[in-house]
């Protein structure tokens, strides 16, 4: 095993001064809350770059901000900030329930969303709410003595388990979605053998606009039942335009076995993940009929 | 090879506390080490228990999770910290009132989350405690006691101090 060999601690107030780091030959090991950083480096599956870089202190990237049609998430942000946010509950209530259900109050209290979304956990709970909201990630850089940025959507910045397209040079500074249109509603479900300070064994976020009965623009996404958080295609082409009765859930139930690609794994059967897949989709559509 | 130390300033329990600490060193070790306050303990190390439990601006965390030099620049109230010059802290009466303490291993986590959240929300619910203290493992008591203890404050400090 190497030992730590971190030659620079940095803990900026400017996002140049933060990327500028990151540019440096060897990198930064990128810290904020320190809830995934601190167990992993200890257990020895992750290592540290020459330089440990803390961006709570960079000004401009924690905060929830509605700016015309757009609502942004600073990379910093608490998991509590977002459990506690007026702004939140009232646009995209989705993310307060996912966030409710997020460890533990302490954890809350440290974990940020950046972090989350860039520890890239196939059962990262902040992916799924975020998926059906269609949010992207902002990547900056320092290139050219001038920030750069980024967007990639969120579906297509996870690539494997711990893997993003985020290039070493780049930080996460913010997680961007547009304010869902009147209509819009949208549920989450997970699951593990207790409530609190749980891995998902599975869990479903569903997004659609109502409109007479019908569903609209269904974005359906899934947690744990594959190598990345994804985008259920199948369930939502089972669902477009449908009224949400008993033939478009069955529909819907059945595609989920389709979309989703268990694995067998320490807190799971790939069976057992591929039943409560099914029962989660069932359960969040019959939620959505009820309102 | 020796990681780089860093100095840091910070607020403990009140006083200004200024030292250099090893870029990887965690809160926790810093606090048991560096600062010879035991009071906050050491168990999982990973999060899951709670017993490192300290409340860092206002906001509790674990500890063990913490890099020490993500102290600088804020306030730490630890266990030591609650002690008031009358004696016990509310809370920490509350708990030996009602017999919430056995092996005593997990109280000072579980009475520093208590404080918080009594102080975040004056009336809580037994059933908000219970969701509180989630992130806080006790292996003795079966939380009966403990939630008996947080709502018997809870109670005063909501309702003027009736009973």
């Amino acid at each position: 095993m190497t030992m730590a060999a971190i030659q620079k601690v940095l803990a900026p107030t400017r996002l140049e001064q933060a990327l500028a780091a990151l540019a440096l030959p060897g990198g930064a090991t990128v810290l904020a809350g320190g809830t995934d950083l601190a167990p992993q480096t200890e257990a020895g599956v992750r290592s540290y770059a020459a330089r440990l870089l803390n961006i709570r202190r960079v000004e401009g990237l924690g905060g929830i901000q509605s700016a015309g049609q757009e609502i942004r998430i600073g990379a910093t942000t608490t998991v509590n900030e977002i459990r506690r946010s007026a702004l939140l509950a009232a646009v995209a209530p989705v993310l307060v329930e996912a966030a409710e259900h997020f460890a533990s109050e302490q954890i809350r209290n440290a974990a940020t969303l950046g972090g989350n979304l860039c520890n890239a956990s196939p059962a990262g709970d902040m992916s799924p709410p975020l998926l059906v909201l269609d949010a992207a990630v902002e990547l900056a850089h320092w290139q050219d003595d001038a920030v750069q940025t980024r967007r990639v959507p969120l579906e297509r910045f996870f690539t494997g388990p711990g893997k993003t397209v985020k290039r070493p040079e780049e930080l996460l500074t913010a997680v961007v979605f547009e304010r869902p249109a009147p209509g819009f509603v949208a549920r989450f479900r997970k699951s593990g053998p207790r409530p609190a300070l749980e891995i998902s064994t599975v869990s479903v976020a569903l997004g659609a606009r109502t409109e007479d009965g019908t569903l609209h623009a269904v974005r359906v996404a899934m947690g744990s039942v594959a190598a990345t958080p994804l985008r259920a295609r199948r369930v939502e082409a089972a669902l477009e335009g449908r009224v949400p009765d008993d033939a478009a859930i069955a529909a819907a139930v059945e595609a989920a076995a389709e979309d989703a690609k268990p694995i067998d794994d320490v807190r799971a059967s790939a069976w057992y993940r591929g039943h409560l897949v099914r029962v989660f989709i069932e359960e969040v559509l019959h939620d959505v009929r009820r309102d | 090879m020796m990681s780089v130390e860093t100095e840091i300033r910070f607020k403990l329990n009140g006083r200004e506390v200024c030292l250099k600490v090893p870029a990887t060193m965690k809160t926790l070790a810093m606090l048991r080490e560096r600062l010879d306050l035991t009071g906050t303990k050491y168990a999982c190390g990973e999060g899951e228990c709670g017993a490192c439990t300290i409340e860092v601006d206002g906001r509790t965390i674990n500890s063990c999770l913490m890099y020490a030099i993500d102290c600088d620049g804020r306030e730490l109230v630890t266990i030591e910290g609650l002690r008031t010059p009358q004696g016990l802290h509310p809370v920490q009466q509350a708990f030996v009132d009602h017999g919430a303490v056995q092996c005593g291993f997990c109280m000072p986590g579980m009475i520093v989350q208590a404080r918080y959240l009594i102080e975040n929300n004056p009336g809580l619910t037994r059933e908000e405690a219970q969701r509180g203290l989630e992130g806080n493992l006790c292996r003795c008591t079966g939380y009966t006691k403990v939630l008996d203890a947080v709502q018997a404050v809870a109670g005063k400090a909501g309702c003027g101090g009736h009973g």
